[in-house]
Parts: C-alpha cells; structure tokens; sequence
C-alpha cells in the first residue's frame, strides 16, 4: 500500500556556486517520480535557481536551469517563490522562467507553477507539510 | 601597496563583502567572481555596498547567472579571464576573501 505524503523541498542556495540546487533538483525528481505530493519553495538566494537567460558557455559548467521546465511534466505544480528575497534582490517575476503544467482536469490548459507568496505565506504552507527536505 | 580583493561568495548569503569592503583602501580592486557576482545587480540591495570602490566582474560568471550588463551598477567593468590575470599581476597582492 502506497502513502502519499507532503513533500516540501526548501531551496536557499544560488544554482552555480555549491552543489545545493543541482542535488534538490535532482531529488525533487525522484520525489516526483514516486508519485508523492511534491511543493517546491525558493527562498534566499533560492531565487536565483529560477532565473532566466542563464548562459553557462563561456564558465564551462553545466546549465541545469532548462530542467526546471520539465518540473510540470512531473505533476510538480506548486512552485512557491518568496517574495521578499526576490526584492532584495532586485528581481521581479519577470526576471525568472515562465514555468508550466497542464491540467488534465482542465482540458490541459496550460496554467502557471510559480506562485509569489509572502514569508508569512509561505510559513503557513510549510506548516502543512509531512516532512520537509533543505537544500 | 595595492591590492586585489577576490569575492566569490553571495552578499545575501554571507559577509565576505562587507568585510572586503572595510579593508579597501585607495589604489585597491575588487573583483567579483563566482556567486560574488551577484552584489553587481544595481538593482539589488547589496549594490550600494560597491559605491566608490573600483569594481570589476568576471563576465563568464554573470552570464552563467543570467545577470545581462546592462543590470550592472554604474562603473562596475566587466572582465574575461585574461583581464583577470592582468589584474593579478598590476597589483602587488591578491587578497581572497573565502
């Protein structure tokens, strides 16, 4: 008998300098692909990860933010940004990837992952999880 | 005696450049590499930091973070590898702040 839980993955890390995002990354994944109840929230230099226009040619690393868009293929849909980091940081949602899911409820209609939401916001989401995974 | 300073660490994340900062003195560069990179953003709180300091970036690591130059704080140069080790080699020491 399988059990569904509330995962929630905290990304505090910016992509490129530590290991930290790449690994959530490929957590998240593998929690996704077990089916369970996946909320991603970035916080802090989280905000980061999510950036548009990331071009890694010229440092010679890998660009792993294209993976980020895959996240809706995997039913991971709620993608939490915290709004205060991104203010600090002088970053607007318009600064970061148009991430998407269809809803198959919804005749597939293409619909928004990321979704701004306040500390306090944010604390009451995580208040609702089962187990919580830091990066 | 002038020196290079090296940030490679996130100013939201960490000190290294505030403390960077209060051991500048005239003549000094900073250089801001890796996550360093990222007190650049002009828009950003951490850019304030960098007023009358002479600033340069290492421009591979800003387009790997997505941060387009015309982002940057005003006067802040952006420099290639090359440019790095010239830099290294006009001032008399190199200082990392880790």
């Amino acid at each position: 008998m399988s059990v569904t839980k509330k995962f929630l993955y905290v990304n505090r890390r910016p992509p490129y300098g530590t290991i930290y995002a790449w690994e959530a990354l490929e957590v998240v994944l593998i929690g996704a692909a077990f089916e369970q109840d996946v909320t991603l929230a970035f916080i802090d230099d989280g905000v980061y990860q999510l950036t548009e226009g990331q071009d890694t040619t010229a440092a010679g690393f890998k660009n792993f933010s294209p993976t980020y868009r895959s996240l809706g293929d995997y039913e991971v849909t709620k993608i939490y940004v915290e709004k205060e980091s991104l203010e600090e940081r002088g970053l607007t949602l318009d600064d970061l990837q148009h991430l998407t899911w269809e809803d198959e409820d919804d005749d597939w209609a293409e619909k928004d992952s990321i979704k701004l939401v306040s500390r306090s916001e944010l604390a009451e989401i995580m208040a609702g999880q089962d187990v919580m995974f830091n990066f | 005696m002038a020196l290079l300073h090296l940030v490679n660490k996130s100013p939201y994340e960490r000190n290294c450049l505030d403390t960077c900062v209060a051991y500048c003195r005239e003549g000094d560069t900073v250089l801001l590499i890796e996550d360093g990179v990222y007190a650049a953003a002009k828009a950003g709180k951490a850019a304030e930091k960098l007023s009358g300091l002479d600033v340069a970036v290492l421009g591979s690591d800003l387009a790997a973070r997505g941060i387009a130059q015309d982002k940057l704080v005003d006067g802040v140069k952006v420099v290639d590898y090359g440019d790095f080790v010239d830099l290294v080699e006009a001032k008399d020491k190199v200082q990392s702040w880790l």
